[in-house]
């Protein structure tokens, strides 16, 4: 009894997703599912969801070959699955979006379905106020209403897709509890993630992911640097900290209170000199977005000084902050950065502080290729944005950056970038460190923030929890404090 | 009064019963610009199927079939080929337009059958309300119908709350084993063979024949009730009845005051403006939050989903 | 040249269509389609009134297209023509003076009403948060009431208000023409439309202005964190939009109707959205698509005269070429070739 895939394939145009992934789950287990970013993990729980249909392969559950053509066959047979954003409909209540999608008669009887929303959230320990609207629940109960909802349709199989992303410590420590005790109840979880800690304080088992190929399977525990390297390829090799010297302060922030929806950042202080790098920790959607957004100009502070290079910026708009020298870029770099049909060569003027009316488009060409020589992008002049892959997007952007730069605000600047353009994107951000600006970075992994941070700001639920020279902290007490927790 | 509010009700008739079918479309997500060129085809279709059968029944079955047509054209293109539906709503727009110029100009002044009246027994002879409500025709009687099985679906019925699902937020209706794509297509057609019915009130009903300026501005009118309404069905009729007042004042004024009837019937659009300028204002929106049970009344957010494609992959 | 192929097919196929829908009016199909270009270029007086009927729709499309760029569904077009008119109109009525004074002023003064009303739908857009094409036609209904107050009101003609429109203008309000091979040219507002025409291919291409409008366009929060100011560009665009509509609304009153009359936009506005649509948002093949559009327009007058078909065969035969010229590009686009550009959206 219990879930396997034989031999699954997808492809997108030229990329193999999923190249021959085979794989066995027994029932009322707590399996995780381990890949970096693109290794193929969500694709794959997509089609077991039937999100996608597969090229070819098949999916059996209880020894019964199943037909996954959509959502619906995949639901018929008791699979469910939980999106990384969950799917909820934000301006209906509760109890619709409970009941949205359910078998039963054409007539919606609310009472009876309100019943059976009390019942089995309250199975699970759930609380929910059935009348308010899913746009006012946290992440964390949109992720309880699905769970609710799963388990009310008769789920067998629950896939969870990076569940503890944008959640906090404490509603994660719950979903771990739910997630347990389903598995007792006989349930298959798989837990989707790239997150080692998670998988090893969780599961029971774990398949690897690496390339849509799988890589390692076996029962835990295993040793995270077994993990890594079958998640990687091979092991990290720290490298030596070249740290610049500090000049005077840039950003300097004191007692600033930041509010933004749920975020409440309150009574901050702290400042980052010229030639200084400050990371911001935390889970997704911790307030470290809220404090980019607020140093950026898109977001007034209600209290407190914010200042660069000494110049009071508190009421200033976003533009007075980048002719202050204030260079923000989201992580969303399709969405608020680049611009989709718009090539190399007109990115780079659209930024380029020549202000001449007519532009001169073989010197706007030769400047784009002497910029894609020295920023190594994949791409001609004439190239559109949404033609490059994510690390020559970046790479884009990176160039995009005026020369007289105060201060760098990056958001997830390597997220989804394989290690190579990774590194690429650190070296060229250290030279800029080194000519001076001083750079706030968020990331959510560890390892980017212990390297290349000299002080690291820990934030958690929606506040600033710690703060960390970088030679007096490690990954294990970072973890810890993202999650809330102070080492004792 | 009571003639007034009758014929308040029996000018609104075919305006209810278009918006609501916009309404329904616009839920599902897909927009159907082309209202003004639908309203018009399948008045001049309606009319002269009816004029040839000599039914006004068969009229009105002819114009559904228009109306259901140009909309189909608008889902289709837009679910498999990913045209922008504004595009060709528009395109739709003035291509039904002067297609019901073209055909319907040797029908202009000709007499069609009529829908008969209908006086509903007993409840008409109620006083004021049988009067107000119950000495109309069939098309008015299913004005009402219209507005009171579009709020009973969308808000008591699981096909309602899908439909909805589908317009706000398609990847999660499709999670949920929804059809999202097949649900567009059908309540876009749905939306449009009911301005299809509509079209056809006004030359078989409302004015007995087809010329031209018939069913004049009225299609971008019910466009602008639908946003006004907030896309909800009995605000949006609230709307249609307020135009059907605003037309049916007009009407009676001109002796008395000409000047105020030429203002009248370019009014709605301003006031529209208005309206929209005032609902999107902060206040107004903080309303809902102290009435949860208004919430769906007074709330004006459009259909997350609106005009968007939706793909799988 | 990519697109060549899909658009040919469905050329070919709108006027198979026209055809099969000429015969059922009981049409002889090809004589029809023949009137229609004698009815447009068949003589040179009919190629005056072809030419001239092209400026206003130049006018029109070339701000449409600055508009699409900014990524605005300028629905409002008509009402700016219209409001262009009646400015147009106050000056000509009011300022005295000769003709090389009177013709600056009323293309001014057409730029300046299109531009106002332009800019209101644009506030509503930016500031009221009223999409642009409610907005858009709400002022468009108040233009067309304005105007018919106006002509039956304040401005009504000498002896008795009439629909027919105002008094003629003296003639140093006209537009002068030009006289040769026996019929008067319209050579000012041909110019007029071929300037601006360019003068927007050029700002698209070569500027860094119309580098900005096009990416708040495409993607407005990327171009309001690349510095751009949005809202500002929208603005700008709304106003080039509106100014040129507004002179095509000068062109209408004192080039074509020498008098303000109430359907004085002659629906240029709308359907210079089609020949945009048709162009794939892109100036470059403005000037020839607008060109064939109004031969269609001015051509079906005669399908009247002669054949006793209603003249709205030519808006019938222009919807049905962009239509399938739209799906025909959506739909090799979608078996895989390049020619996306009418399915990009604005």
């Amino acid at each position: 009894m219990g879930l396997a895939t034989h031999d699954i394939r997808k492809h997108f145009g030229t990329i193999r997703a999923n190249d021959g992934i085979s794989f066995t789950i027994e029932s009322g287990s707590l399996h995780g599912i381990l890949g970096e970013n693109g290794a193929g993990k969500s694709t794959l729980m997509k089609i077991l969801s039937g999100f996608y249909e597969a090229d070819s392969g098949e999916v059996d559950l209880d020894g019964e070959t199943l037909d996954l053509r959509s959502p619906a066959d995949a639901i018929k047979v008791g699979i469910g699955m939980l999106h990384q954003d969950p799917l909820v409909f934000l301006p209906f209540t509760v109890l619709d979006n409970f009941v949205l999608g359910s078998p039963g008669p054409q007539r919606l009887d609310r009472s009876d379905a309100r019943a059976e929303l009390e019942r089995v959230s309250g199975e699970l320990g759930f609380r929910f106020d059935s009348e308010r609207l899913a746009r006012d629940l946290t992440v964390g109960e949109r992720q309880q209403l699905e769970i609710t909802r799963l388990m009310w349709l008769g789920a067998k199989v629950l896939i969870f897709d990076e569940p503890t992303t944008g959640i906090s410590a404490t509603q994660r420590d719950q979903l771990f509890l739910t997630l347990r005790s389903l598995a007792e109840n006989g349930l298959i979880v798989l837990f989707v993630s790239h997150k080692l800690e998670e998988v090893e304080e969780l599961c029971d088992s774990v398949t690897v992911i690496r390339q849509g190929k799988v890589v390692f399977e076996a029962a835990m525990p295993i040793t995270s640097e077994v993990l890594v390297e079958k998640m990687f390829g091979k092991v990290f090799v720290e490298e030596d900290r070249d740290p610049a010297p500090f000049g005077a302060p840039v950003l300097e922030l004191s007692r600033v209170t930041i509010e933004e929806g749920t975020t409440h950042i309150e009574d901050l202080s702290l400042s980052c000199a010229a030639g200084e790098v400050v990371g911001l920790a935390g889970l997704e959607g911790s307030g470290q977005r809220t404090l980019l957004r607020a140093c950026a100009g898109l977001l007034a502070p209600s209290s407190g000084l914010l200042s660069v290079d000494g110049n009071n910026l508190n009421k200033a708009s976003y533009r007075d902050h980048l002719a202050a020298g204030v260079h923000y870029l989201p992580a969303g770099r399709l969405e608020e950065g680049l611009v989709e049909g718009i090539s190399i060569a007109e990115h780079l003027v659209l930024t380029s502080e020549d202000t001449g009316f007519f532009i001169n488009w073989d010197a706007a060409d030769e400047a784009a290729r002497q910029e894609i020589d020295d920023y190594s992008i994949k791409g001609r002049p004439s190239s559109p944005a949404e033609a490059l892959s994510g690390g020559n997007q970046q790479r884009l952007l990176l160039a995009m950056i005026p020369d007289e730069v105060r201060l760098l605000l990056l958001e997830h600047p390597t997220r989804g970038l394989d290690v190579g353009s990774a590194a690429y994107v650190w070296q060229r951000l250290l030279e800029r460190r080194s000519d001076g600006t001083s750079i706030v970075f968020s990331s959510a992994d560890l390892d980017e923030l212990l390297r290349y941070s000299d002080r690291i700001v820990v934030f958690f639920a929606g506040d600033v929890f710690a703060m960390r020279n970088v030679g007096e902290t490690d990954g294990e007490e970072l973890g810890h404090l993202i999650g809330g927790k102070v080492r004792g | 009064m009571e003639a007034t509010l009758n014929s308040i009700i029996a000018a609104a008739a075919p305006l209810v019963i278009a918006t609501m079918g916009e309404t329904i479309t616009e839920k599902s997500g897909v927009v159907n610009l082309s209202l003004e060129g639908s309203l018009r085809l399948s008045a001049m279709t309606g009319f002269v199927v009816a004029f040839w059968v000599g039914h006004a029944l068969v009229g009105f079955g002819a114009a559904a079939i228009v109306g259901a047509a140009i909309a189909a054209i608008i889902a289709s293109t837009s679910i498999r080929l990913k045209l922008n539906q504004i595009a060709v709503g528009f395109v739709l727009t003035l291509l039904a337009a002067d297609l019901a110029s073209f055909l319907g100009d040797s029908f202009v002044g000709e007499r069609g059958p009529r829908v008969p009246a209908l006086p509903i027994p007993i409840l008409s002879d109620i006083p004021f309300v049988g009067k107000v409500f119950f000495d109309h025709d069939l098309v008015v009687y299913g004005s009402f119908l219209a507005i009171g099985v579009t709020w009973f679906v969308f808000y008591r019925t699981r096909a309602g709350l899908n439909l909805q699902g589908v317009g706000e937020r398609p990847e999660g209706a499709f999670a949920r084993g929804v059809k999202v794509n097949t649900l567009r297509f059908w309540y876009t057609v749905l939306g449009g063979a009911m301005v299809g019915i509509a079209g056809a009130a006004y030359s078989l009903d409302v004015k007995l024949g087809w010329r031209e300026t018939l069913t004049l501005n009225l299609g971008w009118i019910a466009l602008a009730i639908v946003i006004f309404g907030g896309w909800h069905p009995l605000r949006v009729a609230f709307g249609a009845y307020l135009f059907g007042a605003l037309q049916v004042l007009a009407f009676q004024l001109q002796d008395v005051f000409p000047g105020l009837a030429q203002v009248l019937p370019i009014a709605p659009f301003p006031l529209m403006i208005i309206a929209l300028v005032f609902v999107y204002s902060s206040g107004f929106r903080r309303i809902g939050d102290h009435f949860p049970r208004l919430r769906n009344l007074l709330g004006s957010e459009a259909p997350a989903a609106m005009g968007t494609v939706f793909e799988r992959e | 040249m990519r697109v060549a192929a899909p658009t040919l097919v469905a050329l070919s196929v709108a006027l198979a269509f026209g055809v099969v829908l000429l015969i059922l009016a009981g049409a002889p199909p090809f004589e029809a389609l023949w009137l229609l270009v004698l009815g447009s270029f068949g003589s040179a007086s009919k190629m005056a009134a072809t030419l001239l009927a092209w400026s206003p729709l130049l006018l029109a499309s070339a701000g449409l297209v600055i508009t699409f760029s900014a990524g605005l569904w300028n629905i409002g077009v008509e009402g700016q023509i219209v409001v262009g008119a009646i400015v147009a109109t106050w000056v000509a009525r009011s300022l005295p003076g000769p003709v090389w004074v009177i013709l600056p002023a009323t293309i001014i003064a057409g730029a300046i009403g299109g531009l106002i009303w332009a800019l209101l739908a644009g506030v509503l857009k930016t500031y009221g948060g009223v999409h642009e094409i409610f907005g858009g036609l709400g002022l468009d209904f108040v233009a067309a009431g304005l105007v018919v107050y106006l002509v039956l009101g304040p401005w009504q003609r000498t002896g008795q208000a009439s629909t027919s429109g105002t008094n003629i203008f003296r003639e140093e309000a006209w537009m002068p023409e030009f006289e040769t091979f026996g019929t008067a040219w319209p050579v000012i507002p041909v110019a007029l439309g071929l300037v601006s025409v360019f003068a927007v291919w050029l700002l698209l291409r070569g500027t860094r202005f119309g580098l900005r409008l096009k990416a708040v366009g495409r993607n407005p929060q990327s171009s309001f964190l690349l510095g751009i100011p949005t809202n500002r560009y929208m603005l700008g665009a709304f106003a080039i939009g509106g100014a040129l509509a507004g002179i095509a609304g000068t062109v209408q009153v004192t080039a074509f109707h020498h008098k303000l009359v109430p359907a004085i936009s002659g629906g240029y506005g709308f359907l210079g959205i089609l020949v945009v649509l048709l162009a794939g948002f892109s100036a470059v093949w403005i000037a020839p698509i607008a060109l064939f559009f109004v031969a269609i327009s001015v051509g079906s007058t005669q399908l009247d005269l002669r054949l006793g078909l209603d003249s709205a065969f030519g808006g019938v035969f222009q919807g049905i070429i962009v239509l399938f010229v739209m799906i025909g590009g959506a739909w090799s686009a979608s078996r895989g070739s390049f020619s996306q550009a009418v399915r990009e959206e604005p």
